[in-house]
């Protein structure tokens, strides 16, 4: 059974037709690429995915479970987190905090133990620490640990920014355009990355990107969205080589 | 020797409660010099304590509330009630004293999160507006009010001191526009440290703990706060409660050093809530410690300066423009940037020096 | 009979509150903040005419014209000293508290000028009471005056955004700031213009409101400003028939309950009905529904 299974989604603001009968199959342990030209719908299916909309309709399976049409928060209990193509920190948070947020639902103690310091806040907030700062060390973060996260170097903050998204303990991560704004040489270390936190944490990583090398670098499969509908979709290699494809890329 | 060593949290905490003691301890001679400025001791108390519960709200949440005076209100005239009504049971005047103070953070924060659960789904101006509302409704309300008690227990009327049907040894609690009499003077100025620190510490560990930091997520980021599954109502009704229960609990010992209190418009109004606000501003936004240090001043210093308590108002207006302009226009930011800059580049070659110096020493020692 | 003679004395009501609203929407609708000194420079206006016509002793016809050039200069320089420099600040509480600042500088800048004692004010209408029925209804001159102003008001109003340059330019940098700009718009200026109209509608509702209650003060202007507000927010902010609409319907509502209900729950009332509007539609009767990108 795939980890995520999405049949005929679509989506209309007023009257443009954002997403059209959207389909998606991603196994367990794979990393996907969802690319396709601005204005394709590509972050539109992540705010479906995610709960950010509400789907017109269409179904939305995780792991066999349907999460079609629930809220955000309940999407990401379930096992979806996501970072955003435009970076959302808490930026007057450290970093370290930045990602004990992100642990928020992983940890419990109540509000009166956290106000009077009672012996569970302190080992809980200690394991927090503890398990922010292992997170922090897979990114090289752990120097930077209290910085104000607005004042990272911006490849350090898409890299907290997918700390903190590792941190609610996903079963599938979505990265919208991580390599966005980035170097060649910072894209390339990203690529590492990526590969390293699925080696790392079995991850299932499905990702918007823009950076062809990026994608065909690292995505097992592909789907390609144009005007809110699926063009192609299929392995890396065959997908990339489709005349409609390069058409839709480059014009005619 | 065994070595404590502090996060640079705790020990920032620590000098916000020995600045508080510090303040106690200048306030307390002050006080001793006239008559005049040591009635000013339990208010300036209540002040802070506002102005603390304020900044949990528009620092610490980033929602601006302009009916603070309003949950101070209930928590005054709920406490004073209390206390009046309770003089015939309890006998002991400091457990009297600590229900009724128990009372008044309890019925505010009931309103906080009443008013809090359908409004703040709202932003920004709006709820700004929505606050100042309540807090007028509030005020209003109260003005409305008639309490007495008698025999048969208490009595309750929104018309007039007659309609409460009191028997002849009845007694007016709270009569109307003329507001409460005849609350115990239990108040002082030792409690009232107690309750800032109090306050202080609930505030500052609530914002280093698991719910302070899903609070301030909301105020940072509220698409990403969602996006990492935390709840937004729950927490910023939290929030929202906890500091409407603190402005209760400033009420209650505020109406507790006066014989009578009415609800007027400068009492208990929006003008009060603009004035707490003012002692958040000037302190800094989202900084306890200088709301703490900005309500003990600014509430003092026109009592001092006599002459000028005609243009506190006009200052405070003028203090309040100029200080937004120069921490949050883009411009001035700019500026600031620049001058330290140029400070730090004027000071780097005594910086140098001394590294240099300190580093010589450490090889000598080393030697 | 009585119901009829409320009725129109909550419409004139609401006319004053119609006008001030404008002030309120447009500002809104286009600088996105929420001014709220705009009910002091109502105050302001009232000052201005008393100062002219009762200190002075010059005609009233002078003292509404001086009215609104003095509330004009005063909206171009608070937007341009207090206000601009915030527009593209990182918090947007900034300008909102800076708002509060200005409101409370000139309620005290008119404390210290006139003292804290209420001034009687002297109308500048002197039409004849209008009565119908056989005396049962009494429309006084101030009335009539007051919601012909605001009919005016409107027309005028609506004819300049919609017929002229500028006004096109007003709905362009409402719209979106940045487009204006890269479209030669003097975004700056429109929005300069924009507090400039607001504020010369302010000094004739202030004028109106001091003619009809004939009293002034530092304060006169809070409370109408602020029940102004919940007027635009009723009627949905940022549309000038939205303003209209709200501010008709609330000057009827405050004035028949107060007749009907309580004098003392008018406020309530009128505050109630802004908390409802808020949590049931916070768009208000024709507001439109603004959406975060993510």
């Amino acid at each position: 059974m795939a980890l995520l299974e999405v049949q005929n989604l679509g989506i209309s603001f007023g009257g443009l037709r954002a997403v059209d009968d959207f389909h998606l199959q991603v196994e367990k342990g794979q990393l996907y690429g969802l690319i396709g030209p601005n204005g394709a719908g590509k972050t539109t299916v992540f705010n479906l995915l995610t709960g950010v909309y509400k789907p017109g309709e269409g179904i939305i399976k995780l792991d066999g479970e349907d999460i079609t049409g629930r809220s955000n928060i309940e999407i990401n209990r379930a096992g979806i987190a996501r970072t955003f193509q435009n970076i959302r920190l808490f930026k007057d948070q450290s970093v370290l905090d930045n990602v004990k947020i992100g642990l928020h639902n992983r940890f419990h103690y109540s509000t009166f133990e956290g106000i009077f310091r009672l012996p569970r806040y302190r080992k809980i907030e200690k394991e927090m620490d503890e398990r922010a700062m292992e997170l922090l060390e897979v990114f090289e973060l752990e120097k930077e640990k209290d910085y104000l996260a607005s004042n990272l170097p911006y490849g350090k903050q898409r890299k907290l920014e997918i700390a903190r998204a590792l941190a609610t303990d996903p079963k599938l991560l979505l990265l919208d355009e991580p390599a966005a704004g980035m170097n060649p040489n910072e894209t390339h270390e990203l690529m590492d990355t990526i590969r390293f936190i699925r080696e790392k944490f079995h991850m299932t990583i499905l990702l918007i990107e823009h950076d062809m090398k990026l994608v065909s670098g690292i995505c097992e499969e592909l789907t390609v969205l144009n005007f809110g509908s699926i063009l192609c979709e299929g392995e890396t290699d065959k997908v990339l080589q489709d005349p409609e494809v390069i058409k839709a890329y480059l014009g005619e | 020797m065994k070595k404590i060593k502090l996060s640079r949290q705790s020990r920032s905490d620590l000098i916000t409660y020995g600045i508080i003691l510090l303040l106690s301890l200048v306030l307390f001679f002050v006080g001793q010099s006239s008559y005049q400025l040591k009635g000013l001791l339990v208010p300036v108390c209540a002040q802070i304590i506002l102005a603390v519960s304020l900044n949990l709200t528009v620092g610490i949440l980033g929602e601006l509330s302009l009916g603070h005076a309003g949950f101070m209100c209930i928590g005054t005239f709920v406490g004073a009630s209390f206390s009046i009504y309770m003089e015939q049971f309890i006998h002991i005047p400091a457990l009297r004293f600590f229900l009724a103070l128990l009372v008044g953070a309890l019925s505010a924060g009931i309103m906080g999160f009443l008013i809090g659960l359908p409004v703040l789904r709202l932003k920004g101006d709006y709820l700004a507006i929505v606050t100042l509302a309540f807090g007028e409704i509030i005020k209003n309300l109260i003005n409305m009010v008639y309490l007495g008690y008698d025999g048969n227990g208490l009595h309750f009327s929104m018309n007039d001191t007659a309609s409460l049907g009191l028997a002849e040894d009845g007694v007016v609690i709270i009569k109307g526009p003329q507001g409460v009499t005849g609350t115990p003077a239990d108040s002082n100025f030792g409690i009232g440290v107690l309750l800032v620190l109090l306050t202080v510490f609930i505030v500052l560990n609530l914002v280093h703990s698991r719910d302070g930091r899903a609070i301030m997520a909301i105020r940072d980021n509220e698409i990403a706060a969602e996006s990492v599954g935390i709840h937004i109502t729950k927490y910023k009704l939290m929030a929202f409660t906890i500091s409407a229960a603190l402005a209760g609990l400033a009420g209650s010992f505020y109406a507790h050093n006066y014989n009578n209190i009415k609800a007027s418009t400068n009492n208990f109004g929006y003008n009060m809530s603009i004035m707490i606000l003012v002692f958040v501003v000037l302190g800094g936004i989202g900084s306890i410690r200088g709301s703490v240090i900005a309500a003990t001043v600014l509430y003092m210093l026109p009592e001092i300066l006599r002459f000028m308590s005609q243009y506190r108002m006009l200052v405070y207006a003028i203090v309040l423009i100029v200080m937004m302009l120069f921490t949050w226009s883009p411009k001035a930011q700019a500026w600031k940037a620049v001058q330290l800059a140029r400070c730090k580049k004027k000071l780097q070659p005594l910086t140098d020096k001394f590294r240099k110096k300190s580093s010589d020493e450490l090889k000598k020692e080393g030697e | 009979m009585r119901f009829l003679s409320y009725l129109i004395s909550g419409i004139s009501l609401g006319s004053v509150y119609a006008i001030i609203a404008l002030g309120y929407t447009m500002v809104y609708g286009i600088a996105k903040m929420l001014n709220f000194a705009h009910g002091d420079v109502i105050m302001v206006g009232g000052f201005s005419a008393f100062t002219i016509i009762s200190m002075l002793g010059y005609p009233p016809a002078l003292g509404v014209l001086a009215a609104i050039v003095i509330c004009t200069a005063l909206g171009v320089i608070i937007e341009k000293v207090a206000y601009r420099p915030l527009r593209n600040a990182s918090s947007s509480l900034a300008v909102l508290i800076t708002a509060i600042g200005v409101s409370y500088l000139l309620q005290n800048l008119a404390l210290l000028i006139f003292g804290s004692s209420t001034k009687s004010f002297e109308s500048v209408v002197n039409i004849p009471p209008l009565k119908l029925a056989d005396g049962q209804v009494n429309i006084t001159g101030e009335t009539i005056v007051t919601i012909l102003a605001c009919i005016v008001v409107m027309v005028m109003l609506t004819l300049f955004i919609n017929r002229t340059k500028a006004g096109q330019a007003m709905l362009a940098v409402s719209e979106d700031k940045g487009a204006a700009q890269l479209m030669g718009i003097n975004v700056n200026g429109t929005i300069a213009l924009t507090f400039a109209i607001g504020s010369a509608l302010a000094a004739v509702a202030g004028v109106l409101l001091c003619s009809a209650y004939p009293t002034l003060s530092p304060t006169t202007g809070a409370m109408p400003g602020i029940k102004a507000f919940v007027a635009a927010v009723f009627g949905g902010i940022g549309s000038i028939p939205g303003a209209l609409i709200g501010g008709l319907l609330l000057g009827v509502i405050e004035t028949l309950g107060k007749a009907y209900i309580s004098s003392q729950l008018s406020d309530v009332i009128v505050f109630g009905i802004l908390i409802v509007v808020l949590v049931v539609k916070p768009t208000g009767i024709l507001g439109r529904k603004i959406q975060e990108k993510v």
